[in-house]
């Protein structure tokens, strides 16, 4: 029988919260948490995962392990990293120390990209985006500049407001209101495809992914929770625009 | 020209999208990638007149199914690239002059509209599907194989 069975839990565990903080999908998450578990020798283990929180036992009769997700953002790296621990350890590569050690660092790293990087890439995407909308090249550098403060500004709003979509609201106002503002110096052409532009790098494109992949893999309630989730951010995004028609 | 300025384009803003949700460095190519080739199929065909929904739906199975072959082929977790090159896809400008005519009382336009961005949406879920039925199929067949053998 396994005599380490607190170390096993507390490993899986970290590997779900990790990925489950840095928007993995929730499937992935259990079956993460159910591969890691199996490879260091346990035989029937169970988890259940949403996105607010990790319900863990290593088999049917022990006690059940629970954790609460509170903080959720998006690092794509951190889930590349515990994916690749996750296959290692399934290969007997790693021993629990050493899974352990590697899966804390990885819960300490920063973003791979620093916050300016983030900004100037979605300053490009929005330029890009007015573009392949049908938009003209006169309106590149207006969509590029707005699309970089909104992006910033909804940062910024993250940082310091804690309630949910308000940041994406705040955002969007300011998207309109600066693309109202370079339209009435004549600095670009068309309000429309600026704002279009501005506004895709406020998308929810990883949970609307997410939430489908949720759904197809059967995990009903993750899916429809992250859709919701995807769809009030669409909502406060378009609330942000109308505002700002509704008053000019 | 068009068509070259939206391969362009397309490259920057689907791996673009890459940065801004931290995918590995390593796989910010094949992001842009993904999301050009995606992009493309999208474009050619709403040029051959092909309804904006069926489109939809084809350039997002060639993107889901390009998303396995990488995902497969650099084992990373699929949504890095399943991501960056659906975004292209959601119908962000539909939901905007519809959100637009609602707040303009033009309801029965506005109306339309979102009905128009919601079967793209639909559509975006159907490709993912069907690129997993392809997925599943082939894992399937190659097992049935290996036990014959």
């Amino acid at each position: 029988m396994v005599d380490n069975k607190n170390e096993i839990i507390k490993v899986c565990l970290l590997a779900g919260k990790v990925m489950l903080q840095s928007g993995a999908e929730t499937y992935r998450v259990e079956d993460t948490m159910v591969r890691i578990a199996a490879s260091f020798g346990i035989d029937n283990p169970q988890s259940y995962v949403t996105p607010t929180g990790i319900i863990f036992s290593i088999s049917e009769t022990e006690s059940t392990k629970f954790v609460r997700i509170l903080e959720r953002s998006t690092d794509l790296h951190k889930v590349t990293e515990v994916n690749s621990i996750s296959r290692r350890i399934s290969s007997k590569e790693l021993s629990l120390e050493e899974a352990s050690r590697l899966l804390k660092e990885v819960d300490q790293l920063k973003h791979v990209y620093p916050t300016y990087i983030q900004i100037l890439a979605a300053s490009i995407v929005s330029g890009c985006f007015t573009i392949m909308f049908q938009g003209g090249w006169v309106d590149f550098i207006p969509s590029v500049i707005v699309g970089g403060v909104g992006f910033s500004a909804m940062v910024y709003f993250h940082k310091i407001v804690e309630i949910r979509f308000f940041a994406e609201f705040l955002a969007s106002i300011f998207i309109g209101l600066l693309a109202y503002l370079f339209i009435d110096i004549r600095f670009g052409l068309e309000l429309d495809k600026i704002i279009i532009g501005a506004v895709m790098p406020l998308v929810p494109g990883l949970l609307i992914t997410n939430a489908v992949r949720d759904l197809m893999a059967g995990h009903l309630v993750s899916g429809l929770s992250k859709g919701a989730e995807a769809f009030l951010t669409a909502f406060a995004i378009g609330a942000g625009i109308a505002v700002v028609f509704a008053f000019i | 020209m068009m068509f070259f300025e939206q391969l362009i384009t397309s490259f920057f803003a689907a791996s673009g999208f890459g940065i801004i949700f931290s995918a590995p460095k390593r796989s910010l190519i094949q992001c842009g990638v993904v999301g050009m080739l995606g992009w493309i199929v999208y474009i050619i065909l709403v040029d051959i007149e092909v309804d904006a929904v069926p489109a939809t739906v084809a350039a997002s199975v060639v993107v889901a199914v390009l998303s396995q072959l990488c995902a497969k082929w650099f084992k990373t977790p699929i949504i890095i690239f399943n991501v960056s090159g659906i975004i292209p896809l959601v119908p962000g400008g539909l939901a905007y002059d519809a959100m637009r005519n609602f707040v303009e009382n033009n309801y029965d336009v506005a109306l339309q509209l979102a009905a128009k961005a919601l079967l793209i949406s639909g559509a975006i879920a159907l490709g993912l599907v069907f690129s997993e039925i392809i997925n599943q199929v082939i894992r399937k067949a190659k097992w049935k194989k290996k036990t014959h053998a």
